[in-house]
């Protein structure tokens, strides 16, 4: 059945200049799976469409159960120079949660 | 027994909450208090005020918080680290002097200074000596901004701290370190760490990670299970309790508020992480990949396994530099059809804007209560009509000081000349604001020298 990641997985993020990063962590270990397969960086960056404008990049930390991806261009230049309520990406890690995926029951 | 060093963090950020270190020296047996107070742009605007007044160029609040605490620090003999120092490192132990003095500490205290860290006066050298400064982000080079640049700070690491506690200092007072460097130096200093024993710097920089932003690795800004975190009001900040064999464990104060666990902890550690096998600090290259956590008990993370890899022969450079203006205007707009009312009006400010000709590098809309926060994503999903009221948020941003300005006198009008149900427009014009942008480099280490000196008060 679909889940929105928010039901199976938390998340933080920060900012380094216009780079937005999303570490996503399963609630539970037997979650790390599904997030590995599923949450690749070509859905990432097709969830996030209109609102990066680069590239996006996963690295995985199975030791944590996190995913941890770099969303590039998502910050209107991020820091002082952006416009953005968000300016330094804080809670880009919970617009990843909106994320659905396949979650066997 | 095994000997365990006990490091607690006092202050995440210029700001953070003034109780902390006080909380921290006085709730519990702790060695050393540590604290951050360097974002990327603090060094610009404290460089600024430098320029006004010789004797400032430093976070004012630690002196007021020293005179707090240096009674307790003196008596527990707790050390402090911290990076208050910011363009101005001397300045600030000086004042610092001067309250240990006036709180009858002569001869019972000693600071150290770290500098070297300050490269403003030095960039026309190193540009013509070849040294680039290229922007780690677009790969431009420095000189395309050189007579913007405000303020150019190389992050040292650890070992200056070192240098200083190992000739005695009790408070160091840092210019711009490594946020973890402050956390890693005690440790070095407390187990006579080499310099390359990778796996050791990584554990202590990874302990540095965890405590730097203080109470978010404690319950504070906790994601999951976010309700259930007890009496924040009350919240203890972290502390890490380290061995000299790079294990650790992360606790805090009996009696606290927050909650230290495996989630909590988690997400600290992915916090403005890169590429996790590469945590890359002046003293050593951390893989984050290779990390341990484990509940002890209740409130106690053990955290061990951690791998290191040699240092880089290069230090991070931020450079801020003067960019332009920006203002940020809102307007509110009420049921019914607050959305609808907000982008109307959103419309009409923008025609204007094109009318007068104005030019702008960018305009950005958000809709604060619809879509500010998760863009499209939001709107697809939104009951529309059921809003009860939609904050206008737009910004202008434009290199010169002009437009900006005139753009600032725009949105009031839209009050009786525009969309309906409007409110919430007390706080008046919008203000210009200048924009410090950040240019993030690397330097060679061997072009940086760190400057020690410690003074006895």
């Amino acid at each position: 059945m679909k889940k929105r990641l928010v039901e199976i997985a938390h998340a933080r993020s920060g900012d380094k200049g216009d780079t937005a990063n999303v570490g996503l962590i399963a609630k539970h270990a037997k979650y790390y799976p599904l997030l590995e397969k599923q949450v690749t960086a070509a859905r990432v960056a097709r969830h996030f469409k209109g609102m990066i404008t680069g590239k996006v990049e996963r690295f995985e930390l199975p030791n944590l159960h996190a995913l941890n991806f770099l969303l590039h261009g998502a910050l209107d230049g991020g820091g002082t120079i952006s416009l953005k309520t968000d300016a330094q990406g804080k809670v880009f890690s919970t617009a990843l949660l909106r994320m659905e995926i396949e979650v066997p029951k | 027994m095994t000997k365990v060093v006990r490091i607690a963090a006092g202050q995440g950020f210029w700001g953070d909450w003034l109780e902390a270190p006080y909380r921290q020296v006085t709730g519990g047996p702790i060695d050393y208090l540590m604290m951050d107070y360097l974002a990327e742009v603090t060094m610009s605007i404290m460089q600024k005020q430098k320029s006004r007044d010789p004797s400032l160029g430093y976070a004012k609040d630690f002196i007021p918080l020293m005179q707090r605490i240096l009674p307790v620090l003196a008596q527990r003999k707790i050390k402090v680290t911290a990076n208050a120092g910011g363009v101005n490192p001397g300045a600030c132990a000086a004042a610092v002097a001067e309250v240990a003095r006036s709180l009858g500490l002569q001869g019972r205290l000693k600071i150290g200074i770290v500098t070297g860290d300050n490269l403003l006066d030095r960039l026309d050298g190193l540009l013509a000596r070849g040294h680039t400064l290229a922007n780690l982000d677009t790969g431009r080079p420095l000189r395309d901004v050189r007579d913007h640049v405000l303020s150019a700070n190389a992050y040292l690491g650890a070992w200056p701290i070192v240098d200083a506690l190992r000739q005695g200092a009790d408070i160091v007072i840092t210019g711009r370190v490594t946020d973890t460097g402050l956390t890693l130096a005690p440790l070095i200093q407390s187990f006579d760490w080499r310099p390359d024993a990778w796996d050791r710097m990584a554990a202590g920089t990874v302990a540095g990670h965890i405590i730097e932003c203080g109470a978010q690795a404690s319950g504070g800004n906790r994601l999951l299970d976010w309700q259930r975190v007890p009496d924040l009001a009350n919240v203890g900040y972290p502390i890490v309790e380290a061995r000299a064999d790079g294990s650790f464990e992360i606790v805090k104060h009996p009696g606290t508020g927050g909650r230290i666990d495996v989630p909590g902890v988690t997400e600290q550690l992915v916090y403005e992480m890169g590429d996790p096998t590469a945590y890359i600090t002046p003293d050593c290259v951390a893989d984050f990949t290779t990390i341990q956590l484990s509940q002890v008990r209740k409130d106690r993370v053990r955290v061990s396994g951690v791998k290191g890899k040699p240092a880089t022969d290069k230090l991070k450079v931020s450079i801020a530099y003067s960019y332009g203006y920006k203002a940020v205007g809102t307007l509110v707009y009420s049921w019914p059809d607050a959305l609808a009312k907000a982008e109307a009006a959103d419309r009409i400010l923008r025609q204007r804007l094109t009318d007068l000709k104005l030019s702008f590098e960018a305009i950005h809309t958000e809709f604060v209560g619809a879509d500010a926060t998760h863009g499209p994503l939001a709107r697809k999903e939104l009951a529309a009509d059921d809003l009860p009221e939609v904050q206008l948020r737009i910004g202008v941003r434009a290199r010169e000081q002009a437009p900006v300005d005139r753009f600032t006198r725009e949105i009031a009008p839209l009050i009786l000349n525009g969309p309906p149900s409007v409110t919430g427009f007390a706080g008046g014009r919008p203000k210009p604001e200048e924009i410090v942008a950040y240019w993030p480099a690397l330097i060679d280490k061997q072009v940086v020298k760190p400057v020690i000196e410690v003074v006895q008060v």
